[in-house]
């Protein structure tokens, strides 16, 4: 039944900070080429969760693998294959547009004949061709985000982590993201998402609930409504958060 | 009555940038008043006139009729403000922060217990931490406590619920509503546009502009097309399919459904369930239903550009 093949392996993954369990024994798969949203309360521990994935933080036992590569001992390989791009930073606001492609594109390595190319084709993609020579700090928001999330990708990794790519963008900049969220899936990029809007994680091919440092539950929206007979992943959300127990 | 708080008129251009283009609305004493828009529409600047830290460039805005270039130092005293981002000292503790800005305010947290006891209960357990140490829910709830200590009349909330979880969402709401109750006038923001249907009244906002002042069932009578939910497989081809259709207007993904406006009298729910069906989507679903303040928010903001 699941003919594609695993590109996150997630085993008994644990993160712990003094006495304090941020990540407690946590296993799931990501299927290659799926939107997976990764959700959870403030503080149940998807920031350490994702930054373990990310080649950021070291696990304190379990482990996995993303994109084959081992969460313990090849960080440096996961950060070169993965994309990443996050609300909070992504671009250089003080550097022209096509400053920004061509330093993430010479951080991956990509030759200069290649950074030329692809910064053509996004531009056109993206219809920013015009825009090329603006301040990233002069666009406005939503535009900002596409390019950013362009310029995660500038590499053709293979999975791109997306920590709440959508907050306080306007309700139809937030959905013409999706778009390319769907358009990326569909060209067989792999989305792992984080969001706080729960009608995003119905956008989602998979989802997975994280409550107190464990994953409370995970498995297509439609099933995760079916299971808590919820009309809403929004309902489903509040039934499972509500058992949090640590502050 | 007077009005709580008053705007008539106000702008504030930042060089050639306009963050607020002659904005005006009334806030009732006693109720909590919304203004709903994405970042940069300029929520912030308007909150930072009314609490008296910023003068507009033109217009007039009152706080319980007090001008706020004139009489800043009245309004400073009554009212509670909660900025966005920064409004705690993270190296005092819990209790220090709500002794300091009772202090501030020449009162004692002794004096007003009563007025924040509902709140303070929950946090009080951790009440020698230090505030940059306590989670995100319990920071909003210190920072709610020490905007309320001095038992302000009218209280700003600015996007006090950005980035904080539907859970906590939920009880910080249970929390303002007990505020309310108690006669105090709220002015909050939020880019949240579900958290609409939760004000008395709102503003919706967009670069500097307000395109609609109303209660959030006014504003959802207000829209003016046809809606219909629609649900599918797959749903991103239908979603394409859709925005391809001659009579749709427009076409938006709303969680498991796609919202289709299409214009009163033109297309039923059987055409569009026949033509859906025809282009070969699988469990088909079609069903009318109301607006909700995005999908007003969205059309309102549609308007407006094509507008100017």
């Amino acid at each position: 039944m699941n003919e594609k093949k695993d590109i996150i392996v997630v085993n008994e993954l644990t993160k712990k900070f003094g006495n304090f369990t941020a990540v407690d024994h946590i296993s799931f798969e990501v299927r290659q080429g799926e939107i997976f949203g990764f959700l959870g309360a403030n503080g149940a521990g998807k920031t350490t969760a994702m930054k373990i994935l990310c080649g950021l933080s070291l696990p304190t036992s379990g482990g996995g693998t993303v994109n084959g590569y081992d969460l313990s001992r090849d960080q440096e390989k996961i950060k070169r294959n993965i994309g990443y791009m996050s609300q909070k930073f992504s671009l250089y606001s003080d550097l022209k547009v096509w400053e920004n492609i061509r330093l993430f594109g010479g951080i991956y390595r990509l030759s200069g004949k290649s950074i030329k190319e692809k910064s053509d084709a996004m531009l056109r993609y993206l219809n920013m061709t015009d825009l090329k020579d603006e301040l990233v700090g002069d666009l406005p928001l939503g535009w900002k985000q596409k390019l950013a999330f362009s310029i995660a990708m500038i590499h053709n990794p293979s999975i791109v982590f997306l920590d709440e790519p959508t907050g306080g963008v306007d309700p139809e900049t937030r959905r013409l993201f999706w778009d390319l969220i769907y358009e990326a899936a569909e060209s067989g990029t792999t989305i792992f998402v984080t969001t706080h809007y729960m009608d995003e994680a119905e956008y989602c091919d998979r989802v997975s609930i994280m409550v107190d440092g464990v994953i409370a539950d995970l498995d297509a929206p439609a099933a995760l409504k079916q299971r808590y007979q919820a009309a809403d992943m929004d309902t489903v959300f509040r039934q499972l958060a509500y058992q949090a127990k640590r502050e | 009555m007077i009005e709580a708080i008053k705007v008539e008129n106000v702008s504030k251009h930042y060089g050639a940038c306009v963050a607020l283009d002659h904005i005006s609305l009334g806030v009732q004493p006693g109720e909590i008043y919304g203004l709903i828009g994405p970042d940069g529409a300029g929520k912030t600047t308007l909150f930072r006139i009314l609490v008296t830290l910023l003068l507009p460039d033109n217009g007039k805005a009152l706080v319980e009729g007090l001008d706020v270039a004139r009489d800043y130092m009245a309004i400073r005293r009554n009212i509670g403000y909660m900025p966005g981002r920064f409004s705690l000292y993270q190296d005092l503790t819990v209790a220090e922060n709500l002794d300091f800005f009772a202090t501030m305010f020449g009162t004692s947290v002794a004096e007003n217990y009563q007025n924040i006891k509902e709140i303070y209960a929950q946090i009080e357990p951790f009440r020698d931490r230090r505030a940059g140490q306590l989670s995100g829910g319990m920071k909003q709830k210190l920072a709610l406590c020490c905007a309320l200590v001095h038992r302000p009349s009218v209280l700003f909330l600015d996007e006090p619920t950005t980035g904080v979880d539907a859970v906590s969402r939920k009880d910080f709401w249970n929390m303002l509503y007990r505020i309310r109750k108690a006669g105090v006038t709220i002015l909050v923001s939020t880019p949240y546009m579900d958290e609409a249907s939760l004000c008395d009244r709102i503003s919706l906002i967009q670069k500097g502009r307000i395109i609609k002042t109303g209660t959030p069932e006014e504003i959802v009578a207000q829209y003016p097309h046809r809606l219909f939910g629609v649900s599918g497989n797959p749903a991103y081809p239908l979603l394409k399919f859709l925005r391809r259709s001659p009579n749709v207007l427009r076409c938006f993904s709303f969680g498991s459904e796609h919202h289709v406006a299409v214009s009163p009298g033109q297309t039923g729910r059987e055409d569009l369930l026949k033509q859906i069906q025809d282009a070969g989507f699988r469990n088909v679903t079609v069903r009318e239903i109301n607006p909700n303040i995005e999908d007003c928010f969205m059309e309102l903001a549609k308007e407006e550009g094509q507008k100017s």
